[in-house]
């Protein structure tokens, strides 16, 4: 019941983010769906997601404030809008499809524990769950989410350097 | 004073000496007992790098950048990529690896907290001056 409730929120605020005009209150508005997303991760027994998603929300807001706070500008309104809807609606109704089929495959939705992770986990016998699967099976996944940290560092060099530095001086 | 003219007003100063130490200590806390506890290496290290954030954007670039130097971002970053990897050998071996788990989350909090530090250190010293472009 209280699922329902949130995800209600969620909508509400999303739709209030696409229809505001004023920059800072669309980010505002987004900011407050993704707290709706931290309660419906605690709602759905996974702590582990809620707490990332609060901090990376705070993260987001940060940024977000930041690169807005200066410039309100006003919405593009051009031609080309029946192209635009056709794509839209068939690339809903392609992902709509995949969906079906694959949610099929899914266990029961807010059972934590898997099939396949509880074999993992007695494996382990760590008390964290997650933490256990992370570690013991998926330690060269946190070395590639640490390689794409460093690609951003690189690309945020690359993009923000002056041009022309060498003639400078 | 000078130093009130940089960063943000004093309200915010005085609360920020006030709480960087719970944040900083609460995203130590989160990222060393994530075994036992939810939590985890990647929240532990956004909390961290919130915290040094916090600083930067309450007194300026510059009292941030004295407290983490680049030179002590980058050992500690590589450190803790070294420890990364000593830690996935056993996985190719066979051998499940259980005493392993805090260091693990520890490595990759300090990568992960220094990393999104840094980013938005290039971002806040590049932004390209207003009157160039």
């Amino acid at each position: 019941m209280e699922i329902h409730l949130i995800l209600i929120f969620m909508i509400i605020f999303a739709l209030a983010a696409i229809e505001i005009k004023d920059l800072l209150s669309s980010v505002v508005a987004m900011s407050a769906v993704g707290l709706g997303l931290c309660f419906a991760f605690l709602i759905l027994k996974a702590p582990n997601l809620a707490i990332t998603q609060l901090v990376v929300e705070l993260l987001c807001l940060i940024l977000l404030i930041r690169a807005t706070i200066n410039k309100d500008l006003p919405l593009v309104k051009d031609g080309r809008w029946f192209f635009n809807t056709i794509s839209t609606f068939v690339f809903v109704a392609v992902f709509l499809s995949f969906i079906y089929f694959a949610l099929k495959e899914l266990p029961r939705f807010g059972e934590p524990l898997m099939r396949l992770s509880q074999q993992y986990f007695d494996r382990t016998a760590v008390g964290n769950t997650v933490n256990a699967i992370t570690v013991n099976f998926r330690h060269l996944d946190a070395l590639a989410e640490i390689a794409v940290l460093f690609a951003a560092i690189i690309g945020v060099l690359a993009v923000m350097r002056k041009v022309g530095r060498i003639h400078e001086e | 004073m000078k130093n009130n003219e940089i960063g943000m007003s004093l309200i915010v100063k005085t609360i920020t000496r006030l709480t960087i130490g719970l944040i900083l200590i609460y995203g130590i806390y989160i990222s060393m007992f994530s075994s036992a506890h939810p939590g985890g290496g990647f929240a532990g290290g956004v909390i961290i790098a919130l915290s040094f954030i916090h600083i930067m954007l309450a007194f300026g670039k510059g009292i941030a950048l004295k407290k983490l130097t680049g030179k002590i971002i980058v050992s500690l970053m590589s450190i803790s990529a070294l420890l990364i990897i000593c830690l996935a050998v056993p996985n190719f071996i066979g051998k499940d690896l259980r005493e392993g788990i805090p260091v693990s989350d520890i490595a990759i909090s300090l990568m992960v907290g220094m990393g999104l530090f840094l980013a938005f250190m290039a971002l806040a010293l590049m932004t390209p001056h207003r009157g160039q472009s």
